[in-house]
């Protein structure tokens, strides 16, 4: 009894702890969208056709996921992209952003506020931004962060097709792209070969923030994910994955639930998106 | 008679009864106990060791705070000559560092994901009581780092390992090690003590091929390894990594199996294990040939080195130690004696 209690209070603590994290209801985010400039960009975003997919996790392994049709980035968000929203927005800098946002690894690998070391590429993928300011750069050029389900979506195409997860080797193709990040993620974007949509880079480069990347729990304590009351967790996230041979999901969704909103990581970079209207 | 057979039947029921009892009660004080020892007020900082090598033993000191720290690493390493692997390590190593400590201990574990790594990760020390054995409390993703403690209520020998999804992944990656809470008064005093972990690997390349090999999920999956190794790599404990005892001395072997999948079979060709802690626990087995050690399981052996000579360490479902590099050496050097050995001519 004592055991269930102490497990029950374990779990309340953590989804309180993930619903105060939850950017959504983060009630500074307005504050920080006052003060933004906006900028203009040329980034070439790609239409994505509204579709469904078998989602990857969900107590119902038949859950399917509704995705309408919207616009991505066609390339990770670069340094120099980057900079250019520092310019317009100094409240962003390394100097001045607030840690509540950003802690204290935030673009840790730039010389200054405004300028990048000889080594960093500036048509690299910007990484070492926390969730807060990727999302205010997004807004700052009239865009958004793709939500988890839009990004699991085009990320499910290979060269040829919009749906490869049922082809045997898709699954090793991201692994194998994601264990040669480490010698990728200094290059220019756009180097490799699209995917059917005509988006670079979804593997091989860098992680990316997605707007409600906490909406799905991991706990870490990644075995118990499976057994765990779902609707115990505010976002009902507990993990029953469809497919437990999706290693490279699995990494993915263990990448989200082991960041925060303020986390900024050396291979933690985003794109955006924007909505389709006809 | 009736009347005598059901008082003898209620009193063995009774005698019965409470000799459960009193095991019980046995069982829950030794728990207790260890949950009151307190600790002198010193911390020790415990230095990291490469296996095969291991902290200095415990002896008799009080029980105090230790701070342990480890790091993952992901990196490209030799899995056998001329064969690489992108390895994901505790500390660099695999295993990764021997974590030493006594029962009583309070121990401050810090897991520090390295900023260069690719994923997340979090650590499950099968030495700790509570939730997920720490994997909840240090999740940590590349560039972070966290901190919990615990107190170390149980002697024996533990595995640690990463627990993060795919967590068959990350350990056959070669995320485990093994941590040992000694007992009160530590382990009777021995020569020699080394660290030995087999664990299995799944390559695309078959046993032998050259370059970065890539992780196979099939094969994994299907629990068909290429590499069977101790230490992580087919010659750790072979040439200059042979390791030595003298005749005379006493040597004593912690041996954990990270898995992910298969079972050892424990054996030191031409030596008897005088004493296994069976399992890895306080129950102590003595004249055992071969040991069997589950994946997240481990064991403690003890030999006397009595005759000089090399001998042969495997994982004796042989086919393993020669054909999938599950071979290790122990070098015993000094006077003949041929009152237990002689070879004729």
């Amino acid at each position: 009894m004592r055991v269930f209690v102490f497990i029950c209070a374990v779990i309340l603590n953590l989804g309180l702890a993930s619903c105060s994290e939850s950017p959504k209801s983060h009630p500074s985010t307005s504050v920080a969208d006052h003060q933004l400039e906006f900028i203009s960009s040329s980034k070439k975003m790609m239409k994505i056709d509204s579709g469904s997919y078998r989602a990857f996790i969900g107590k119902d392994s038949n859950n399917i996921i509704k995705v309408k049709s919207f616009y991505i980035d066609d390339s990770p968000v670069t340094n120099a992209e980057y900079l250019t929203f520092l310019k317009a927005n100094p409240q962003w800098t390394r100097s001045k952003v607030l840690r509540l946002y950003a802690d204290s690894t935030y673009l840790k690998h730039w010389k200054g506020d405004y300028q990048l070391p000889e080594k960093i590429n500036p048509d690299a993928p910007v990484t070492n931004v926390s969730w807060f300011s990727a999302e205010a750069y997004a807004k700052s050029v009239g865009k958004r962060l793709p939500t988890i389900e839009e990004w699991e979506y085009v990320g499910l195409a290979d060269r040829s097709s919009k749906n490869a997860s049922d082809k045997p080797h898709f699954t090793d193709f991201i692994l194998r792209e994601y264990q040669q990040r480490k010698s990728n993620m200094n290059k220019v974007v756009r180097q490799g070969e699209p995917n059917f949509y005509g988006v670079y880079d979804m593997y091989g480069m860098v992680w990316e923030w997605t707007y409600d990347f906490n909406s799905v729990m991991m706990s870490g304590e990644s075995r118990k994910d499976n057994t765990t009351n779902e609707s115990l967790f505010c976002a009902g996230g507990a993990i029953t994955a469809s497919d437990l041979r999706n290693y490279a999901a699995f990494v993915r969704y263990a990448l989200r639930g082991s960041i925060k909103a303020n986390n900024c990581l050396n291979n933690l970079g985003f794109r955006c998106a924007r909505d389709f209207k006809n | 008679m009736k009347k005598t057979f059901i008082i003898a039947t209620v009193l063995s029921a009774f005698i019965s009864l409470n000799s459960c009892k009193q095991n019980n009660s046995t069982s829950s004080e030794n728990n207790s106990d260890t949950e009151k020892i307190k600790t002198d007020g010193s911390v020790e900082q415990q230095k990291s060791v490469a296996p095969p090598n291991v902290p200095a033993p415990v002896g008799d000191r009080a029980a105090k705070k230790v701070i342990v720290r480890l790091e993952t690493i992901e990196k490209t390493g030799e899995l056998a000559d001329g064969t690489q692997y992108n390895f994901w390590t505790f500390n660099g190593t695999v295993p990764g560092s021997f974590i030493r400590a006594r029962v009583g201990d309070e121990i401050e574990l810090h897991l520090k994901n390295n900023e260069n790594n690719t994923f997340p990760h979090n650590i499950d020390l099968h030495a700790v009581n509570g939730p997920g054995g720490g994997a909840e409390a240090t999740f940590v993703a590349p560039g972070t780092e966290k901190v919990f403690n615990f107190k170390a209520l149980n002697p024996g020998l533990y595995v640690y390992h990463c627990a993060t999804a795919p967590v068959g992944m990350h350990i056959a990656n070669g995320m485990y090690g093994l941590i040992l809470i000694e007992p009160e008064g530590g382990l009777p005093k021995v020569d020699k003590e080394y660290y030995i972990m087999q664990g299995d690997f799944y390559t695309k390349g078959k046993f032998g091929d050259k370059g970065l090999q890539e992780f196979d999920m099939d094969k994994a999956i299907s629990e068909h390894p290429e590499y069977v190794v101790f230490n992580g790599k087919t010659g750790a404990l072979l040439g200059d990594g042979e390791l030595q005892a003298k005749v005379g001395e006493t040597v004593r072997f912690f041996v954990g199996n990270g898995g992910p999948n298969l079972t050892s079979s424990f054996h030191v060709i031409g030596e008897i294990f005088d004493r296994v802690y069976m399992e890895g626990g306080s129950k102590i087995n003595e004249n055992v040939q071969t040991t069997v050690i589950p994946p997240g399981g481990a064991s403690i052996v003890e030999f006397k080195a009595t005759v000089p000579g090399e001998y042969v360490i495997v994982d004796h479902a042989i086919f393993r130690a020669f054909n999938k590099g599950a071979l290790g050496k122990i070098k015993v050097t000094g006077p003949d004696n041929p009152a237990v050995y002689k070879k004729n001519p």
